[in-house]
């Protein structure tokens, strides 16, 4: 007999904990809901959209009767739950239908605050919470012409704008002298005043309501000043409190809103609650971001595996309308402490605001250009210095180097047809239709549902912008961690880490470990883990060759027609007439279709069959090669220019110093490819500065140069420090290099990685720690050992044979 | 109509990996799963017809090497967003040696 669930709320946030849990746990409970709303679950943020005309109530349902039905859940709509009896463990409905449960779940939501003023109660005097709401104001925008919005805060102004857009004449009352003074300070309100005003919409300021007046139905409303003024409509969009009435009436303990513990636990150890109605921490949050990550809290408590635990959120805001862009998190109003950045434009109406303590972000308000919001947001929940940047961060995170995508970001400018994912042709329109058709709320779900940002990921910034824009606070950046992939919700530091401290060293041994969701993971962990697995135990741990991508299994880089490229290492890029010689017999004798110089000054040649590639290896091997990893995630190539031995401007042997390097680093496996670069002079001509690790060679010795690269996003390299001697750049290179290899995530090349981690924490253990930094070069030396075997003499030899080595069907 | 053909031992196949068998009409990818399941597929994404036979095996899918879509080897049916369909062929295991239908294999082909 499986255990019973009740779930009182079919809302936002009971229905999201439902999926989670059925995703985890699809078949441990018998799931009753019950709703007091007569539909599925459908998408309440975006109920302004549907007052404004943008969207239908269809397209903002989420799950619509069949959903029940397919998971087998009994849903009891338009019947509000009177009653839980604690002790029997049932609930009962207003119409005597009752639910057993073994766990109860409370989303109960909240119910829009009305001011207690007389006439409230008049018709024509609505809230602004749900379809039925929603349904008044477009019927009264058909029939009347005026309208009062009581509130200036994010629900008021969504609510006039949306009748408005239907017509009609709105004024809008607010106590206070600025509008939504929870999220904005005063100069990005008044800049939203004016341009709300300049649409049309009326303000009545500093305004207190004393009565609503008129006969039965509402004529207007009168203020303690004793003014007035005319509404057929006044909606009342001042707030929300939680709805705590039944589990009151239950004897749970509830202050604001019903409390609940760092699992979403109320004081019944049977009962759990989440959303609205829930207080954690003393905060009842009204926005969607923090029911989501509750939901994913409970679920995990629900299915019994215990380790979710929820820590409070920190919260961002979008206003949902059309054309103003508007953001704003965390403390935006500065106390003493603080220092406050500031970039007004009042030409472009552009008006950001920073407030920062000790160098992390506390705050930020945007006005006008709001696509650096996501990355404010980004530093701030995971409290990332700044100090390396603090000089541009106003600019955004496409002046950190970035070429980026320019002016193309200000995102809700761009139309319908604009391309945002190069790779699939994905456009603008596609990816906001999706969003509201699926009800998506995070980069995953776009992602399966689209694939924009699927492949290469450089349009990846543009597609959250996309979803905050179009989901407004719902779009759900989890504040703590992201999963690595489907197959977990442990993020990459976390199973790297339990990788370390468990000696977990086989990928089933990480599986079990970490219960992983898949029994063999899929395409994105499995090459993660064996990497992992590969970096950490040098040595011992075993390559998995069915968790590799095709190209690092098979040694060679996969073209379109799936035949192969082989780029065998010259290193350093210095190569002799006897060896070119070499390769241009062998590219004769297997008639390469095409051969090509790289850009990192390597020899390519395209167009092999699988089965021939043993063999052309075999003859590399013999003219004395070995492979290129041009293939792999992988020291690629160390690139020089020819130094003092020719250059009249020269300083040091770069040339030398370069293949001394390759030497050393060839063969290593790395989270992404990896590119190093020595230039003898700062004329910099093996352009070291946009690699991995740059070496520009100075009369007085050498600066090194980390975090560059070419590729996506060109990034310049940051200075890391200045050595005198070869030996000591061998040290720093090594050092560097293992840094990398033990703490980036995999496929994270170092350019983000050294801006996730920051300049001054890699300063500190390589600069500052000189025993750290000989312990990490020792390290990487000893890992060596295992990783410079030749992998395509091997393969010569007849290793993995069966890779190479198609089926014939004899006989 | 079945005509069972033995084309390998099963130890041939790496498990969550894959073998490719050439015939004179097409290629045909064989999969064996964790749990020792064999399947086969034409060896061609119905994207951009990649070689399905280098993907990563999980489950009982396989990931195309070249555009990452996701085809289901029971049904040869790429997996959402995506769409699209490739030939399957019925597999049979005996005593390790695995068989494929092959008179159905050429009816594909045809």
């Amino acid at each position: 007999m499986k255990e019973q669930l009740v779930l009182v709320g079919n809302g936002m946030a009971g229905v999201r904990t439902l999926e989670e849990l059925l995703k985890i746990a699809p078949d441990k409970y018998d799931i009753t809901v019950f709703g007091a709303e007569p539909y599925g679950n459908y998408n309440r943020i975006m109920l302004s959209p549907v007052l404004a005309g943008e969207k239908t109530i269809d397209d903002i349902m989420l799950n619509d009767e069949q959903w029940y039905l397919d998971n087998g859940i009994t849903l009891h709509k338009g019947k509000s739950v009177a009653e839980i009896d604690r002790i029997n463990k049932k609930v009962v409905a207003e119409d005597g239908t009752a639910a057993r449960y073994d766990r109860l779940l409370l989303a109960t939501g909240s119910n829009p605050f009305m001011i207690p003023v007389p006439g409230k109660d008049k018709d024509g005097v609505i809230a602004f919470r749900d379809i039925h709401d929603v349904d008044t104001m477009l019927q009264a925008s058909k029939h009347h012409k005026k309208a009062v919005v009581i509130g200036g805060g994010l629900l008021g102004l969504e609510a006039a704008n949306g009748l408005m857009k239907q017509g009609m004449d709105v004024t809008v009352v607010h106590l206070l002298d600025s509008l939504m003074e929870r999220q904005l300070d005063k100069p990005a309100s008044a800049l939203l005043k004016a341009s709300l005003e300049e649409r049309g919409m009326n303000f009545l300021m500093e305004a207190a309501t004393e009565e609503i007046i008129g006969n039965g139905h509402a004529q207007g409303v009168r203020f303690k000043d004793g003014t007035e003024v005319k509404a057929d409509l006044v909606v009342m969009g001042v707030g929300i409190i939680p709805n705590t009435e039944l589990a009151k009436k239950s004897g749970l303990h509830c202050e604001r809103g019903i409390v609940v513990n760092d699992v979403m636990q109320t004081f019944d150890p049977a009962i759990y609650a989440v959303g609205e109605c829930a207080q954690h921490r003393g905060i009842a949050y009204g926005l969607v971001a923090p029911l989501f990550e509750q939901g994913k809290v409970a679920a995990n408590q629900l299915a019994s595996l215990g380790y979710a635990c929820y820590q409070g959120s920190v919260t961002s805001t979008r206003l949902k309308v059309t054309g103003i862009d508007l953001f704003s998190a965390g403390d935006f109003n500065e106390s003493e402490d603080d220092e406050v950045m500031i970039l007004q434009d009042p030409a472009s109406g552009t008006y950001k605001k920073l407030v920062i303590n000790n160098d992390r972000i506390k705050g930020a308000v945007l006005y006008g250009d709001t696509m650096d919001g996501t990355w404010y947001f980004q530093l701030m929940r995971e409290n990332t210095g700044i100090a390396d940047f603090r000089n541009t961060i106003l600019f955004g995170q496409h002046d950190l180097g970035d070429a980026g995508h320019g002016d193309e970001t200000r995102i809700m400018a761009l139309s319908d047809d604009a391309e945002i994912c190069g790779c699939n042709g994905v456009c603008k329109g596609d990816i906001v239709s999706a969003i509201s058709k699926h009800g998506l709320f995070t980069l995953e779900d776009v992602r399966a549902q689209t694939k924009a940002s699927s492949s290469c990921g450089s349009c990846t910034g543009l597609v959250e912008a996309l979803l905050s824009c179009t989901v407004g606070e719902g779009y759900d950046a989890s504040p703590n961690k992201k999963g690595m992939c489907k197959c977990t919700d442990y993020s990459h530091d976390e199973v790297i880490t339990a990788i370390k401290q468990n000696e977990l060293k086989t990928i089933p041994a990480v599986h079990d470990f970490l219960e992983w969701k898949s029994a063999d993971g899929c395409a994105a962990c499995r090459p993660a883990l064996n990497y992992y697995l590969l970096a950490y135990w040098p040595g011992e741990y075993k390559d998995d060759a069915q968790s590799r991508f095709i190209n690092e299994r098979a040694h060679g880089n996969i073209q379109k027609d799936g035949t192969y490229s082989v780029i065998p290492r010259i290193f350093g890029g210095e190569t002799s007439a006897e060896q070119l010689m070499a390769l241009g017999r062998i590219a004769e004798k297997w008639n390469v279709p095409t051969v090509k110089f790289t850009g990192g000054q390597r020899i390519d040649m395209l167009g092999l069959k699988k089965d021939e590639l043993p063999g052309i290896w075999g003859d590399l091997a013999e003219a004395g090669f070995v492979s290129g990893h041009a293939y792999g995630k992988a020291l690629r190539t160390v690139k020089t220019c020819v130094g003092s031995e020719w250059c009249r401007f020269g300083t040091q042997d770069s040339t030398s110093l370069g293949i001394e390097l390759e030497k050393i680093t060839w063969g290593s496996w790395m989270p992404h490819k990896y590119k190093l670069a020595v230039s003898g002079c700062p004329r910099n001509c093996a352009e070291a500065t946009i690699k991995d690790f740059g070496v520009v060679c100075v009369d007085s010795g050498y600066e090194l140069h980390v975090g560059g690269n070419g590729g996506i996003k060109v990034r310049v390299t940051d200075l890391l420090c200045k050595v005198e001697t070869g030996e000591q750049v061998f040290e720093y290179v090594g050092a560097f290099t293992q840094l990398y290899r033990e703490e980036a995530h995999y496929l994270e090349r170092t350019a983000p990685w050294v801006e996730r981690v920051s300049l001054s924490y890699i300063k500190k253990r390589l600069l500052e720690d000189a025993a750290g930094r000989k312990a990490l070069n020792e390290r990487f030396l000893y890992s060596q050992q295992f990783s410079q075997i030749d992998p395509w003499k091997e393969r010569a030899e007849g290793i993995e044979a069966h890779e190479f080595t198609p089926l014939k069907i004899t006989g | 109509m079945s005509n069972w053909t033995e084309i390998a031992k099963l130890e041939d196949i790496p498990r969550l990996g894959s073998r490719v068998l050439t015939t004179d009409t097409m290629n045909i990818a064989l999969f064996r799963t964790a749990t020792d399941e064999v399947f086969a597929i034409r060896d061609e994404c119905p994207h951009k017809q990649g070689p399905l036979s280098q993907g990563i095996v999980h489950g009982t899918s396989v990931t195309c090497p070249l555009h990452n879509w996701k085809i289901d080897l029971a049904s040869g049916e790429a997996l959402g967003p995506d769409e699209g369909c490739t030939n399957t062929f019925e597999t049979k295991i005996e005593d390790g040696r695995v068989f494929l239908a092959l008179a159905a294999a050429n009816e594909a082909a045809a």
